[in-house]
């Protein structure tokens, strides 16, 4: 047992060089201190009221949030849809379009966005709200079909067949049986989609029309002239948001699991 | 030998509930079923009965519509159903695994089949209720059926299949899951269930304890064919191949010359056991060929002392005892008859005879059936 020590101490120390930044952003987004910076000299929540009443980062906390919400939408959506006929049915191709489903994964997500840039100004087509939505939406569906695949593999097709037999069409037997079996994972998938999207800057920056600003590219854009107090509360507010929903869902998760088994 | 009544179903009127006319599957260049003409009965309960890969399954799911045939008809009461989607088929399928929604509560489950048929809340209600007395499980309505045993879950699987009053009742390996005991026990509820809803009833299984006991007519298949189509008595004791002779229960497959054909008998001659007559009524047609195999079930070939004196009958040959398998009720001799080895298994009776001694070997020729080569 001995070297125990040493290892508790590096993973102590791994640890705080990976989540002390973290706290420290959360931590001095209450300093009153108008520097953000050490010493703290007092608890405030000034610079939260300061967000919002700056109108830009109100504005690009909408955006993000449609753009998070939509990508969801659209990702769980069309991930549900791929998976389903990815387990369920045989069809030529039937590999390809996997591989190319999960591939946003494995391309680097400048490549992705440089590609898709070049791609649209080859097509003459001028950037929009709907074509970054479109982007996230391409690099947030590997996720979501990764997720609901390994749960539908799970679910038997025996249940499916047996609501058939029953009188149900397959559209029915759907929402009735497949959905509810599989809703952990595609709340999971949207999760992932919702959050991936609300943090992401690189394909953002490349993507986004003139004029329009996500909380991240909005960040990036204020750190360019100083570095505002502001900025540790927009971060406080953006870890609570993309660590707390995937929490709020575990919880969401086990409650209902435990009241069926009871 | 009659017929034991519980066989004849002479109360239902006879007509046809489901018929296959030549179907078969192909699965790329793998034919899982070759052309398959079956009528079933209305009422009545057939079995599948083979070993895995027999193309048992693929035939009820055919009927079920989950898979579509590559040729043939399959007809449910005269209506071609090869393009009516399950879900309009009015079947009632009991799945191995038994398929309870793990999502919805027992009376959830047995109820789903009605939502989709025209039935009021309290005809449900009392549908439900009849259903789930029928498998006497009448107050598991607000459980989950994780919270259900494993025999439960499946006499609810059951219920559900039947709420619905399916035209025809599939049931697929649905006994496979149990233990032991309880299987015995569900195999007599099941078939008692069937007795009185009528319901015509097609069971898959490979196991032959079942299906001697539960069906009126049973299919022997083996590689996507039909072997033999019968009565469980006639399948077991008239077996019409030696494959149905060894699937079901242990036989003695002996290789003998035909002598010549008389009327109503056949002379053979069987190596040890000289010459014997064998009814015709006993030789499947078509073989009449020189050459054939007498097939004898185990428990009617019968030890005794070298002196004792044989039934009327009865033919004979010595033998030496080469292993001795105790099953408690009854014996499973081992028998060498020159180099042929014998299955015989008796009932106990005062003396058993021990491994190394020296017996008398002998059976009744009506209890053979007469195979050709």
């Amino acid at each position: 047992m001995r070297g125990w020590p040493l290892i508790r101490a590096w993973t102590i120390l791994v640890y705080t060089f990976m989540f002390l930044p973290v706290a420290v952003v959360i931590l001095l987004a209450f300093n009153a201190n108008q520097f953000g910076a050490f010493p703290m000299t007092g608890f405030s929540l000034r610079w939260f009221v300061a967000l919002w009443e700056n109108d830009a980062i109100v504005r690009a906390f909408q955006t993000s949030l449609t753009l998070g919400l939509m990508t969801a939408i659209i990702s769980t959506t069309l991930g549900v849809l791929a998976s389903l006929a990815l387990v369920r049915y045989d069809f030529p191709g039937k590999n390809s379009i996997s591989t190319l489903l999960i591939a946003p994964i494995l391309v680097p997500e400048v490549v992705l966005a440089v590609a898709l840039l070049l791609f649209l100004q080859m097509l003459n087509i001028p950037k929009s709200f709907f074509l970054l939505l479109m982007g996230h939406v391409i690099f947030t569906l590997p996720f979501v079909v990764l997720v609901v695949q390994a749960r539908l593999v799970a679910v038997k097709k025996d249940y499916e067949e047996a609501a058939r037999s029953l009188g149900a069409s397959p559209i029915q037997a759907f929402f009735q049986i497949t959905l509810p079996l599989i809703l952990p994972a595609v709340m999971a998938g949207g999760l992932f989609a919702f959050t991936i999207s609300f943090d992401d800057i690189t394909g953002t920056l490349f993507w986004k029309p003139g004029g329009v600003e996500t909380v991240p590219t909005q960040i990036f854009a204020m750190l360019r002239n100083s570095i505002s107090p502001e900025i540790n509360a927009l971060g406080a507010v953006m870890i609570m948001l993309t660590t707390g929903l995937p929490l709020i869902g575990i919880g969401v998760a086990r409650w209902s699991a435990s009241r069926r088994n009871k | 030998m009659p017929l034991p009544t519980i066989f004849a179903r002479d109360e239902i009127i006879m007509s046809t509930a489901v018929t296959l006319d030549n179907i078969v599957k192909r699965f790329g260049t793998f034919t899982a079923v070759h052309p398959l003409n079956l009528e079933i009965e209305q009422g009545s309960f057939l079995t599948l009965l083979g070993p895995s890969g027999c193309g048992k399954t693929t035939t009820l799911r055919m009927i079920a519509g989950l898979l579509d045939p590559t040729e043939g008809d399959i007809l449910v009461k005269g209506q071609r159903v090869n393009t009516v989607p399950i879900h309009k088929r009015n079947l009632g399928i009991v799945f191995q695994s038994y398929a309870l929604f793990p999502h919805k509560t027992i009376f959830e489950n047995v109820a789903f089949g009605l939502k989709y048929r025209d039935v009021s809340k309290a005809e449900v209600e009392q549908k439900v209720k009849a259903a789930m007395e029928l498998v006497q499980l009448p107050d598991m309505g607000d459980r989950y059926p994780t919270q259900l045993s494993g025999g439960q879950q499946q006499r609810i699987a059951l219920a559900r299949a039947i709420v619905i009053e399916p035209d025809v009742l599939l049931l697929d390996e649905p006994l496979s899951a149990l233990d032991a005991n309880l299987r015995e026990d569900m195999r007599v509820e099941l078939k008692n269930i069937q007795e009185k809803l009528g319901v015509t009833t097609v069971f898959v299984t490979h196991d032959q304890g079942e299906a001697l006991a539960m069906s009126d007519n049973i299919v022997v298949m083996r590689d996507g064919r039909i072997e033999q189509v019968g009565s469980p008595w006639d399948v077991y004791n008239r077996p019409a191949s030696e494959f149905v002779a060894q699937f079901l229960g242990a036989s003695n497959l002996m290789d003998v010359s035909v002598e010549g054909a008389g009327a109503d008998k056949v002379a053979i001659e069987l190596p040890h056991f000289g010459k014997l007559e064998v009814d015709t009524t006993q030789v499947p047609k078509g073989n009449a060929s020189q050459k054939g195999k007498l097939v004898l079930r185990a428990e009617k070939l019968q030890l005794s002392d070298a002196k004792a004196k044989l039934p009327a009958g009865h033919v004979s040959a010595k033998g030496t005892v080469e292993a001795v398998d105790y099953l408690g009720q009854s014996v499973r001799y081992f028998v060498h008859v020159g180099d042929q080895k014998l299955q015989a298994i008796n009932t106990v009776g005062q003396a058993l005879f021990n491994q190394g001694e020296a017996a008398q070997v002998h059976f009744d020729p009506q209890n053979c059936t007469l195979l050709g080569d």
